[in-house]
């Protein structure tokens, strides 16, 4: 009986701390920017009144706001599949070989540790237009023409998610892999000797056991890409996410509202928001997940 | 024994006096190379002049200046001087950072004795003064001359009118095979300096002004001209692009541009890349000549009282004296604030064309800089990206900086 | 092996590796960029025609990249040691003492991980400068303490430890901390390098939060610093793209020494699912 009571205070003891920091630096900045959204509160004026739903009426009322949603939204539906097609497909490349798999895998994988920032500067760098893009200069090499990629309204988003996908892939290729090499073989052998094909193997064996790495990575892709701000800090011109906000996501919105004009009410708004979408996404894929389990 | 302690005690009460004496203040400024070595010198030289003060130099990057004194000065922890665009002043002041100049130390004889006429007026915000220029800014034509030359065009010549401008620009571009520009004939930047010459100068050139005269009302868009004849740059004559070698000041640095629209603080580091080039007064139209002057000021935040307020006070004084002004236009090239001292360089080649602009050129009231530079770069983007027309995207670009015209006035009750 | 599966391995190879080259191109540009005199850096052509050191000499003598590569280093590993010891703590604590409240405390911490960090950035910024942590290395590093990740991971591995083990320890005296310490944590290890090498790169590519809350330049972190650094040089290219491969080439060197510990924590950061 001694023992138990010194085991739970032990147990207790060893929690304080760490406790202590999830309550005062998650827990309570949480509550504390749902509060902050329903305040006029700019950090320089010493008052805070109480405004409703007012804040989040007038984002939606601001055109800027409106043009960063549906741009994440874009970084979304163009990066999510771009990255998990093309990471699913290397990564049965690589299932197929058995020298140097591991050489490969660790290249496709550097992108990812790099900071990205300084990856951020070197394709804004190779995307330059002629004659300093090296991008453009092989373009103009094999004859084709020349494009704006970042300083054209309608290029410069694509550009900036296909150096996304360039980052991510080598992320998910690992657990792919990992996934693919955790199928166990007699599956594949007993279809094989039932007489399927290669085709078949592939989409009635593998992706339907490969279906919960892809729900998995798909969810945090898409949590990757709500979350966009880095790349386009660092790839548009004097970190505006421009050309005339064509890049710019939401939490460059947030960081501009907050720390630029300062105006914390609605900046924290814009943030519940985006808790929302990442709630209702991280939900949606709990059920989806469960689901898969009583197959 | 108690004389001793006496001793002791009077001697270190003077240690710690002499220790504690020194003053310190902050100063911040933007980071601009030339600039900031300059200001470290220049604080070498004022440390040495008053030895109870120390000031401590702090930059940022332009882009984030304003955040940041927005973020620390309300918070006590910013600078005690600070370097700001005259045309941040209003803002600065209703944002409660600035205060107003001592009348004793600044009166109205200190700044008729040692400023252009422009200054004072560009430094008063509702009947106060907020700051001291070192030096004054003007736009110039900057042009290349071996590019000329390379061009078989006279590289003594430069064009003096727009019409030459557009004629000199088409021959001075280049391209490849297919069509996209290597060498610009002109850089178009509305960033840069080229809002400011499409506001100024363009607009009035073209028989409009940008603002009525008590700047409480845009009047732009009533002269679309002057927005189509930037944007033809672009679109139609296709010189140049925003943009094109990442911007204008890059592009004329590595001799991928041949002309280009800049101040004069930009001399020194063209010197510095060995750039053969000239400058000119910028090209007339219809017989009018116009420009755009500007200044960077010290003004004196709310965080300064007491000594450091003394201190402050003698550190922007000593920054506009005379002697700061020949220092500042060698080193940095902006030109002399105070026009007894620009009066040696006035037939100068080069400081030349910028002091015989600033005899006609005007000072734009900006209420919020930042924001209206943005509208005007929209304005050109709008045009030469979406296709939108010049008159169009002029009009949409005096609403929205009419509204922040409409804010701002109200917010200070007028 | 088939003749088909041989063709099918042929491609695969061929493909893979002409993947390499689009992978890798972006360094190896970044590297010849970063060696090429201002003269050339507009060139069109790959390979700097004078190769020159001059870009890292001055990058080195006159800017503040030593500085800030020491304040990353000195983050990184502060909040790397900091997280090894306290979500290993707090994990094992969860998964080895029986105690009122341990689910709740420990969907608690779980629960947090559901909060985007840009949802805590503004109350962080308005803490820190009411407490004085802007400009301090404790307003950079204070966020990424504990992680609630790394307390799920741990637990994991806590849990494979038999009860046994930790009981024989009690019954020898060695006191609880010590359990923990001399009995527990050298049995996940290998868990505890993953995580440490995750955590590290994670706190040295970190960016949106030492932006905000550094505000003098001293005391900023490599990526910030390369961020106000590059929008400041923005005419030289060549100076960007060798403080680009300054703060790439440390990240190069620990990922191909740790290789083994960085796969396996993507990996196990793929456990979640």
């Amino acid at each position: 009986m001694k023992l138990r009571q010194k085991k739970i205070l032990t147990a207790y003891l060893f929690l304080l701390v760490p406790l202590t920091f999830f309550a005062f630096i998650r827990f309570y900045p949480m509550v504390s920017a749902f509060y902050i959204s329903f305040t006029d509160w700019n950090i320089i004026s010493p008052v805070k009144n109480f405004v409703g739903f007012s804040n989040y009426v007038k984002i939606f009322q601001d055109q800027v706001f409106r043009v960063s949603l549906l741009n994440t939204l874009k970084y979304v539906l163009y990066g999510v599949p771009s990255v998990i097609i093309l990471s699913l497909s290397l990564a049965l490349l690589l299932n197929n070989i058995t020298k140097f798999q591991g050489f490969y895998r660790l290249v496709y994988v550097m992108p990812y540790i790099t900071p990205l920032v300084a990856t951020s500067w070197v394709w804004r760098w190779m995307y330059q237009k002629p004659p300093t893009g090296v991008i453009n200069n092989f373009l103009n090499f094999l004859g084709l023409p020349a494009r704006s990629f970042l300083m054209s309204t309608t290029e410069a988003l694509p550009s900036i998610v296909a150096t996304t996908v360039w980052i991510e892939v080598g992320y998910c290729v690992i657990i792919f892999l990992a996934g693919l090499q955790s199928i166990p073989k007699e599956y594949l052998e007993a279809a094989k000797v039932d007489g399927a094909n290669r085709r078949q193997l592939l989409f009635r064996i593998t992706i339907p056991l490969l279906n919960p790495v892809i729900v998995f990575l798909s969810v945090m892709e898409m949590i990757m890409f709500l979350r966009i701000f880095t790349q386009v800090y660092n790839m548009s011109d004097q970190g505006s996410g421009g050309p005339l906000n064509s890049t710019k996501p939401l939490v460059l919105y947030i960081y501009q509202k907050a720390f630029k004009s300062f105006d914390m009410g609605t900046a924290t708004a814009a943030t519940v928001i985006l808790f929302l979408i990442i709630l209702a996404i991280t939900v949606i894929q709990l059920k989806v997940l469960n689901r898969k389990v009583q197959y | 024994m108690r004389k001793y302690l006496l001793v002791v005690l009077s001697l270190l009460l003077i240690l710690s006096v002499s220790i504690f004496a020194k003053v310190k203040i902050v100063y911040w400024q933007y980071y601009f190379e030339t600039k900031v070595k300059a200001i470290d010198e220049l604080i070498k030289e004022f440390q040495k002049l008053y030895p109870d003060i120390e000031v401590e130099h702090v930059t940022f990057p332009y882009e984030s200046f304003n955040e940041k004194v927005a973020s620390s000065v309300p918070a006590g922890t910013g600078p005690d001087v600070v370097n700001l665009y005259y045309g941040w002043i209003p803002k600065y002041v209703t944002s409660g950072y600035l205060q107003p100049l001592p009348e004793n130390e600044f009166s109205d004889e200190y700044f008729q004795k040692n400023f252009f006429a422009f200054v004072p007026k560009g430094v008063e915000f509702m009947g106060k003064r907020y700051a001291l220029p070192i030096a004054v800014r003007s736009l110039a034509l900057f042009w290349n001359k071996d590019l000329f030359k390379e061009a078989g065009l006279d590289p003594q010549r430069p064009p003096r009118t727009l019409q030459e401008l557009v004629d000199m620009a088409k021959k001075l571009t280049k391209y490849d095979k297919q069509g996209n520009i290597v060498q610009a004939g002109l850089a178009t930047q509305p960033s840069g300096q080229g809002h400011h010459w499409i506001r100024e100068v363009l607009t009035r050139q073209f028989g409009g002004a940008p603002y009525s005269d008590d700047y409480t009302k845009v009047t732009y868009q009533d002269v679309p001209a002057a927005l189509k004849f930037y944007t033809d740059l672009i679109t139609v004559h296709k010189v140049g692009y925003p943009g094109f070698m990442n911007d204008d000041i890059t592009a004329f640095t590595s001799q991928a541009a041949a002309m280009n629209i800049d101040g004069s603080f930009r001399i020194a580091s063209l010197k510095k890349a060995g750039i053969n080039f000239g400058v000119a007064e910028l090209p007339e139209y219809n017989g009018i000549k116009s420009n755009f002057a500007s200044f960077w000021a010290n003004g004196i935040t709310k965080n300064a009282t007491g000594e450091k307020l003394d201190a402050a006070i003698k550190f922007i004084k000593f920054l506009s004296s005379d002697k700061v002004m020949e220092i500042w236009l060698e080193k940095v090239g902006e030109l002399p604030a105070n026009p007894a001292v620009a009066q040696k360089y006035y037939n100068d080649p080069i400081y030349g064309p910028f002091l015989k602009g600033l005899e006609y050129a005007h000072a734009t009231f900006f209420v919020d800089e930042t924001a209206q530079r943005q509208v005007m770069m929209d304005a050109v983007d709008k045009v030469w990206l979406k296709g939108i027309s010049p008159e169009q995207a002029f009009k949409e670009s005096a609403q929205t900086e009419q509204a922040v015209l409409d804010k701002f006035w109200k917010s200070v009750g007028k | 092996m088939t003749r088909s599966e041989r063709i099918n391995k042929v491609i695969s190879y061929f493909v893979l590796t002409g993947l390499i080259i689009v992978m890798t191109f972006p360094f190896f540009w970044m590297v010849l960029s970063s060696l090429k005199p201002f003269r050339e850096i507009y060139r069109p052509y790959l390979f700097p025609k004078n190769p020159t050191l001059d870009n890292y000499k001055q990058i080195l003598s006159s800017s503040l990249f030593p500085r800030w590569f020491l304040n990353s280093v000195l983050v990184a590993l502060s909040t790397t040691f900091s997280v090894l010891f306290f979500d290993s703590l707090v994990g094992y604590t969860i998964a080895k003492y029986r105690f009122p409240g341990r689910n709740i405390i420990f969907i608690f911490i779980l629960s947090t991980l559901m909060i985007p960090t840009e949802m805590l950035i503004i109350p962080w910024y308005i803490m820190s400068s009411r407490l004085g942590w802007i400009d301090s290395y404790w307003g950079i590093m204070f966020p990424g303490m504990i992680t609630a990740f790394g307390i799920f991971l741990m637990r994991q591995f806590m849990e494979t430890i038999p009860d046994d083990l930790l009981d024989a320890a009690r019954i020898d005296g060695v006191s609880e901390f010590g359990i923990f310490y001399r009995i527990a944590l050298p049995l996940v290890k290998p868990a505890l390098a993953s995580l440490a090498i995750l955590n590290f790169i994670g706190n040295w590519n970190a960016f949106l939060w030492p932006l905000i809350v550094s505000s003098k330049p001293r005391m900023y972190t490599l990526p910030v610093g390369l961020a106000y650094f590059s929008s400041e040089n923005m005419m030289h290219w060549e100076l960007i793209m060798t403080g680009a491969t300054i703060s790439t080439i440390p990240l190069i060197i620990v990922f191909f020494i740790f290789q083994k510990q960085i796969i396996r924590g993507i990996m196990l950061s793929g456990l979640k699912g």
